[in-house]
């Protein structure tokens, strides 16, 4: 639902010059990462099995994404070209390692849950991605609200997925009970095939919601159904 | 006969455009057409055309459905009643739920010698569940079709015999509702509906049950309609086995105490196990009357059986007496479980096959390897069938682009050398 009203906001916002928050909002819902650029699958698919471990993988990441933005980007005089990627997961190694300590400290059992997937962080396309896209030739300012949307954009859908899974995995949300003790839970969508079910089903949303305004103007078809024509 | 024509064109105008009962001309359609071989021709470029169309397909695969169906009933009925009875004449706590109350209220009872007892005990359990199925299902395909305008496609009623014929009597009909829902929405609408279905629907259900509610789909328990009772299916008791595999068939803990299963009821089906899958022999009736009609691929079939047998002789060449189910021979493999029922019914779905004809070879022998893969190397799952035709479904274009691509390199070349 917030995604609808960011969206909205979006398209009021264009052409009227406000950097900032377009840098922010394109992250969330023009180019949300997951749902529509379909970058960094691994942790999408594998940790959003509770809307918890979604949570705390999307925040991990956000906070890497930030940090690692900011710090190419500041650096990015002084990095030379030629092993310029190499720099960017050395700075990035560093900051999932910190992370995975903190997480470790504050939380072993969350800790236990992420498992491999916070180190992982490192060889996650989004935040390479980001590192050699945007901040690579742009201010720290910008870089920074570029990682906050992108990150806020990966955490809410990592959100979405997680919420979906465990209300219809296990009828809680937060592991706090929802649909009550008589509901038997669908144990598939904790298991890796749930996460595609719903990941096809918010991008099926998306394609839907997200095609352009004067498509659904002409009532054009969507992004979907027009693949699925030509195929 | 006449009087239905003439009200089906009485209510006619009020379902095509302009009528007042337009979004329900699906419904109409399905209806008229049901009957009445359609008036229509074809609109666009003509093309070649069988004689039979697609409605007359459907029925004639539910006709070859229907030995295994009735026998289905019959053999759900026959176990229900011998565990009953024994497990009476032993003294085991069993119950028995609304099925009985049914059965009792029309004054059958619980006699495994009775034909009728056990017919009309298994028809009980067998009809709830396939009218529960055609209602959900039936209403998805409707809705969808309603708002894609387009009409119903019979595809359905095959989907809906064939989907409870795969589930075990004592399945809850809220799953069956809900796993039927599965299949028609996720494998088959959303891909653009009957015809563009790239996994076996069926199929895609049985399985969405099977990792959603393991429970009530697998086991020792639910086999069987009866509650409190518990003993293994054949593969299910294989799978276990200390020592020799077929030989451990002689010793299955039922809550009477032991009992043997031979090959001959392995064949002819009085075993326990999914409504539809326990008859071999019936399978082999539907089978004649699929590829008698040419509607099943006798190529599909045979590549199956082929891959089977050649599977698992190699097995057996390769046991080293570490996994007692290696040394199960083919003709108990072919016996047991769903493999008869899944590869005459199945496999052979005539869009999720491989549609080439050397394909079909290779796609029939690429679901036996795996069924047989599942069933000796991997302990998580007792049976193979659903998971390696699933599989096969998968890989049915990808076979079918293969064999097309080698087509056109040999007809290439043969140009190029004259």
């Amino acid at each position: 639902m917030s995604m609808g009203a960011a969206g909205t906001q979006t398209a009021a916002t264009d052409g009227s010059a406000v950097p900032a928050t377009d840098e922010f909002l394109k992250g969330v819902w023009k180019q949300n990462p997951v749902f529509v650029q379909v970058l960094g699958m691994c942790p999408v698919l594998a940790v959003s099995n509770t809307a918890t471990n979604a949570l705390a993988m999307g925040s991990a990441t956000m906070a890497v994404l930030v940090l690692s933005n900011l710090a190419v980007s500041c650096l990015r005089q002084v990095i030379p070209p030629q092993v310029r990627i190499v720099t960017y997961i050395l700075i990035i190694a560093t900051l999932v390692t910190i992370v995975d300590h903190l997480i470790q400290a504050w939380s072993v059992e969350l800790h236990r849950a992420l498992g491999a997937f916070i180190s992982l962080i490192v060889v996650n396309c989004l935040i390479l991605g980001r590192a050699e896209a945007l901040a690579a030739h742009s201010s720290p300012l910008r870089a920074l609200w570029d990682a906050l949307g992108m990150g806020t954009g990966f955490l809410l859908a990592l959100f979405c997925l997680g919420a979906v899974r465990e209300l219809i995995g296990s009828g809680s949300l937060f592991g706090v009970s929802v649909l009550g003790p008589q509901y038997q839970g669908w144990v598939v969508m904790m298991l890796p095939p749930g996460g595609f079910f719903v990941l096809a089903g918010w991008l099926m949303l998306f394609s839907w919601v997200g095609r352009p305004a004067h498509a659904v103007a002409a009532g054009l078809p969507d992004r979907a159904s027009e693949l699925g024509r030509k195929a | 006969m006449q009087a239905l024509r003439d009200i089906l064109d009485r209510v006619h105008p009020l379902f095509v455009k302009g009528g007042i009962l337009e979004k329900a001309y699906p419904m109409y359609e399905a209806l008229d057409t049901f009957l009445y071989t359609p008036g229509e021709t074809t609109k666009r470029v003509t093309h070649v055309r069988d004689g039979i169309d697609l409605k007359r397909m459907m029925s004639m695969v539910v006709l070859s459905l229907i030995p295994v169906t009735l026998f289905g009933m019959w053999n759900a009925g026959y176990q229900a009643n011998n565990a009953i009875t024994k497990m009476a004449a032993a003294g085991q706590d069993y119950s028995l739920d609304w099925h009985h109350t049914i059965h009792s209220a029309f004054g059958f009872g619980h006699d495994p010698t009775s034909f009728l007892d056990n017919f009309v005990y298994g028809a009980i359990h067998f009809l709830p569940i396939y009218i529960v199925c055609m209602f959900v299902g039936g209403h998805i395909e409707l809705v969808f079709s309603v708002l894609r305008g387009h009409e119903i496609n019979e595809g359905f009623l095959v989907t809906g015999l064939l989907f409870p014929l795969t589930l075990p009597a004592s399945i809850p009909l809220w799953q069956v509702a809900i796993g039927i829902a599965f299949g028609v929405i996720v494998a088959k609408e959303v891909f653009g509906g009957t015809g563009r279905n790239f996994l076996n629907v069926a199929l895609t259900a049985r399985a969405f049950l099977y990792f959603a509610y393991a429970e009530q789909i697998s086991g020792n328990q639910v086999w069987t309609a009866v509650d409190g009772f518990s003993g293994a299916t054949a593969l299910g008791q294989m799978a276990v086995a200390e020592g020799g595999a077929v030989a451990s068939l002689s010793s299955i803990q039922y809550p009477w105490g032991d009992g043997s299963m031979s090959l001959l009821s392995a064949f002819v089906g009085t075993i326990q196990g999914s409504i539809g899958e326990t008859s071999a022999l019936l399978c082999i009736v539907g089978a004649a009357i699929l590829i008698a009609t040419g509607i099943g691929s006798w190529k599909i079939m045979a590549g199956v059986v082929g891959g089977t047998v050649v599977t698992t002789l190699l097995m057996n060449a390769f046991d080293f007496g570490t996994n007692p189910m290696m040394a199960v021979p083919f003709y108990w493999h072919l016996c047991i479980g769903g493999l008869a029922f899944g590869l005459v019914f199945m496999a052979t779905d005539p869009v999720s096959a491989s549609m080439t004809e050397t394909g079909k070879w290779i796609y029939g022998g690429l679901i036996g390897f795996m069924t047989i893969l599942i069933r000796v190397v991997n302990p998580a799952f007792p049976e193979g069938i659903m998971l390696a035709i699933l599989f096969g479904n998968v890989f049915a274009p990808l076979i079918d682009y293969f064999v097309i691509e080698a087509n056109i390199k040999r007809r290439a070349a043969r140009y190029a050398a004259t």
